[in-house]
């Protein structure tokens, strides 16, 4: 029954999606789809202030500045890169949430990749090792007590 | 595979080890954080110390107005390449680490350095009263109440500080206050090793 229940309350979970911090309606662009790419850009920008939130999820001023520059290059009609990229020629790799591929993020991006390849091989050797302990030899008082109840002659 | 049987001493030891590993992580989690919370103490480890995307670029283009009733001029891009290293200080009123920070900005403007100040985001008579306050070290001060001259410095928040060289790169950038140890290991350095 909870089964049945389970994947469409996940569902429903993962639905319901972050609450934006856009409260305020006239930071609102009036063409939906404008809005919708805005949101887009946003949540691709780190909040500096806060830094692990989206610009569009915080609520510190600087983000509310950033939100409103960024939707007043959208209604200019930028495309997506130039406004990301006029963003982080200011604020640098940090500002993206998803940070460049270069040299010094390798590791970053690698450590996917590290941590799945260091859990294999950490699986691999402790299944290898997994083998039953040898038991302890039984005591002369155990075999007697043993032997007894075998109803045998004691040794 | 009987080779492989670890007789009962082995696996003790290991079974020790094991619990012992979960003390030794917490002992290392614990040093770490030690050095951390030090390292926020005397200044070496700087949470937000991500250097500016600015540093060794030239500073941006701007125009800001000057504070009235300052008797200051007012401050834009064409100031900033005066032939001699100049800082550049964003404050406002209403921070504290500001307040923290203006008796080192007072000790460089009487040393001779030229400070220009960036009011972000604070209404006119405020900063008028944290300079009637607190004194004045900016030779000259721009009013930046929208912050958008802010954004195209990269600024994080007030105070911060950036260090622009005689011929107008950017050179070092602060993103808090400029403490004594700061002024001291830093910005004096830096402030004779361009001049």
């Amino acid at each position: 029954m909870i089964r049945w229940l389970f994947l469409p309350m996940l569902a429903a979970m993962l639905a319901i999606g972050p609450a934006l911090a856009v409260g305020d309606p006239a930071d609102q662009l009036p063409n939906p789809a404008q809005e919708e790419r805005a949101r887009v850009i946003g949540r691709e920008l780190r909040c500096m202030v806060c830094q692990n939130q989206s610009i569009e999820d915080s609520d510190a001023d600087l983000a509310r500045d950033l939100r409103r520059i960024v939707r007043e290059q959208v209604a200019q009609g930028k495309p997506d890169d130039a406004v990301l990229r006029f963003v982080h020629e200011r604020y640098g790799d940090f500002v993206l949430l998803k940070p460049p591929f270069k040299p010094e993020t390798a590791i970053l991006w690698g450590m996917p990749a590290i941590a799945l390849l260091g859990g294999a091989l950490l699986i691999r050797g402790m299944r290898r090792r997994r083998v039953p302990l040898a038991p302890d030899e039984l005591t002369q008082a155990e075999r007697d007590r043993l032997a007894q109840l075998a109803g045998r002659p004691r040794e | 595979m009987s080779e492989a049987v670890p007789n009962p001493s082995q696996a003790a030891w290991r079974r020790r080890a094991l619990l012992l590993a979960p003390l030794a992580v917490a002992g290392l989690g614990g040093a770490g954080f030690y050095a951390m919370l030090r390292g926020l103490g005397t200044g070496d480890y700087d949470p937000r110390g991500v250097p500016s995307a600015l540093i060794g670029k030239p500073a941006p283009d701007f125009t800001l107005p000057p504070l009235e009733g300052s008797g200051l001029p007012g401050l834009s891009a064409a100031d900033l390449t005066a032939g001699r290293p100049v800082l550049v200080n964003f404050f406002a009123s209403w921070c504290v680490p500001c307040v923290i920070e203006h008796p080192q900005l007072m000790r460089l403007a009487r040393d001779g350095i030229a400070i220009l100040g960036i009011a972000y985001k604070d209404k006119p008579e405020d900063s008028l009263g944290f300079l009637k306050r607190h004194g004045t070290p900016y030779a000259r001060l721009g009013v930046d109440q929208p912050g958008r001259v802010a954004i195209d410095w990269g600024l994080y928040g007030v105070p911060e500080t950036y260090l622009i060289d005689k011929s107008g790169i950017i050179r070092w950038r602060m993103a808090g206050p400029v403490t004594e140890e700061i002024l001291a290991q830093q910005v004096t350095p830096l402030l004779r090793r361009l001049a």
